[in-house]
């Protein structure tokens, strides 16, 4: 496992950072710490399709000097799959801010369980 | 290829095309809009659904000009054209019914959004039921949980900007873990198409190869699932998200949305990994035990509220119990329970939600017990929408409810080690379910001496009636025509692998 590991250390990171932001998102009781934990767990996973999706050695599949074999480019799937996911995550993103946004105008703080306590004591 | 083999297609660009109209449009034109739209959508999946179920197998719809193993394609059934209509059907009612409640609670300017927003979810639902690309269905899946949590947030209170939080906080968690699965899918099987997938999938396992990459990912997407769609113990966003939203929100939510997403993790053990698979990888059991948990705690929960719109939210949790304890029966028998039960679902629950606000509404607005008390007899047909749902979710016979019952029931049988704790819950459930509905049915037709609050007619509320009744027979066709539905659930599964 453990030269296995070296090798791919990439990967390895990319699901560190995976964890921490899973963690963070789930765990942080300020918003916009939630919302940072976020973004890096969808980093994570950016960096591990993009650490998967490229050879060392090949290029981006636009022929360049005639080469058309296969073994000089990689595969252009997951980096498409990458840019895709950032747009849905901006998207994803600016909606959670809006409604932080939202919430602290309508209670002046960013802590979610004393939101959650407020609201009991309202009684709405 | 037949004609009919676009429809699919069209009606899934018909709705997304429609919400970008929408967002240029005034209120009533919208709002015309998005119910013409519906109806075209029910009529065309109809007609796809006729025709799959003559020619006896799915068709695929190539996206594009790019051929199967690299381009985007759409696949459709008896099970998925059914399940669109269905799905279409019961967001029309929902609409319609809860339409005159959309104007006291959200801005007047603010409602053509409304329309955008649904017609998105519309769009999104579709292509989750349609789709046989797996990173398709990861973008739409995204784009319902946007739309939802405008659903929930477009009524501005304090309540439902928390509860849209929590939503989005345990959507993004479950889609993130999601994405990480099918990311790992691809790179280990080299495909993003389901049926590409499901055979790289079927060699890999048979040649023992990256097993440990492989149950990783199937747990991933199976827990990342189940958290979208509500599985206890990840429910704590539900009952605020049900109880606080506009009543046409919370049915849509309840009934449609959640569904969208156990249909995809159907589809999944179908297509992507096959069932074979899934029940050898054990994470079937855990969806079992959560599954169960739910039907009694989602029970439990509900008889302790003291409101009636977040005691229906509450039984969703038990109702969504129920599903994931088919699945993890692990048996083709416990699968068409399961997918029965959407149906079933999807047409009680939305009758409660649209029934129980016309129950409010002759109450001073207000949800708690004590206020409902007699409500039976102001709004009778609200009354009498509220009790068919309520006879339907805890099981009478001729009801949807007793059909799924007894469905879940047989499909214990057929698996000897998981029989008895089956049955012990469902029953123990049904009579959880028994005590808080009939305890509210009897509460609405209990007659009250002096009421402060007036009565309303049936004919100062024509549309808002008819959907009841149409409802109320959505219902007892389930109930009474199960036979030729559970044969068109088989038929569907069969077409799936």
């Amino acid at each position: 496992m453990g030269p296995n590991l070296l090798a791919n250390y990439g990967e390895a990171v990319s699901m560190i950072l995976f964890c921490i932001g899973f963690a963070n998102l789930l765990l942080q009781k300020n918003l916009i710490k939630k919302i940072i934990g976020l973004n890096i767990m969808d980093s994570g996973t950016y960096m591990f399709l993009a650490e998967k999706g490229y050879i060392e050695g090949r290029v981006a599949p636009i022929i360049t000097d005639g080469v058309q074999s296969v073994e000089a480019y990689i595969n252009p799937i997951p980096s498409g799959l990458v840019l895709t996911g950032i747009v849905v995550s901006v998207s994803v993103t600016a909606l959670m801010l809006s409604l932080t946004v939202r919430l602290y105008r309508r209670y002046h703080t960013l802590n979610l369980d004393e939101i959650s306590l407020r609201l009991k004591k309202e009684g709405l | 290829m037949d004609f009919v083999c676009n429809f699919p297609a069209i009606s899934i660009l018909m709705s997304l095309f429609s919400g970008i109209i929408s967002s240029g449009l005034k209120q009533r034109a919208a709002r015309m809009l998005n119910s013409i739209l519906l109806l075209t959508v029910i009529a065309l999946n109809a007609t796809a659904f006729v025709y799959t179920l003559g020619t006896g197998q799915s068709f695929v719809y190539v996206m594009g000009k790019f051929p199967a193993p690299w381009g985007n394609e759409i696949r459709a059934g008896v099970l998925e054209t059914m399940m669109a209509t269905v799905f279409s059907l019961i967001m029309l009612l929902s609409l319609l019914g809860g339409e005159k409640k959309l104007h006291d609670e959200v801005e007047e300017d603010k409602i053509f959004l409304y329309y955008v927003l649904n017609d998105l979810l519309l769009s999104s639902l579709l292509a989750l039921i349609y789709t046989n690309d797996i990173f398709t269905a990861y973008v739409f899946i995204e784009i319902n949980t946007i739309a939802a949590c405008g659903l929930i947030m477009i009524r501005q209170n304090g309540r439902t900007i928390e509860a849209s939080v929590r939503y989005m906080i345990m959507s993004l968690l479950g889609s993130g873990m999601i994405l990480l699965s099918i990311c790992l899918l691809y790179d280990i099987t080299g495909h993003l198409l389901m049926s590409n997938i499901k055979e790289e999938v079927i060699s890999l396992y048979a040649g023992g190869n990256y097993s440990v990459p492989l149950t990783v990912a199937i747990s991933l997407i199976c827990v990342g699932l189940a958290i979208k769609s509500a599985l206890f113990p990840f429910h704590s966003w539900l009952p605020d998200a049900y109880g606080y939203s506009t009543v046409s929100s919370a049915a849509i939510l309840s009934s449609l949305v959640s569904k969208g997403y156990i249909f995809l993790l159907i589809k999944i053990f179908y297509r992507v990994i096959g069932l074979d698979i899934i029940r050898n990888s054990k994470i079937i059991n855990v969806l079992f035990v959560f599954g169960l948990a739910g039907m009694i705690f989602g029970s439990l929960s509900a008889m302790k509220e003291g409101d009636i719109r977040r005691m229906i939210a509450f039984s969703s949790v038990a109702q969504i119990g129920y599903i994931y304890m088919g699945f993890g029966l692990g048996t083709e028998v416990g699968m068409i329970a399961s997918v029965f039960h959407i149906l079933t679902h999807a047409a009680t629950k939305s009758l409660l939600f649209i029934s129980a606000i016309g129950l409010t509404e002759v109450s001073g607005g207000s949800r708690h017990f004590n206020e409902v008390t007699g409500a039976g007899f102001r709004n009778v047909i609200a009354g009498i929408g509220f009790t068919v749902g309520s006879l339907s979710m805890v099981g009478l016979p001729a009801f949807a409810g007793f059909i799924s019952k007894i469905l879940f029931a047989q499909a214990a049988l057929n698996n000897v080690r998981k029989m008895l704790p089956v049955l012990i819950v469902l029953g123990i459930s049904t009579i959880l379910n028994a005590i808080y509905f009939l305890k509210t049915v009897l509460r609405i037709y209990t007659p009250v001496e002096t009421s402060y609050y007036k009565p309303l007619l049936i004919k100062d509320q024509k549309l808002y009636s008819v959907v009841i009744i149409m409802f109320v027979i959505i219902n007892f066709i389930l109930g009474l025509l199960s036979g030729s539905i559970t044969n068109w659930i088989t038929l569907g599964l069969e077409m799936f692998a």
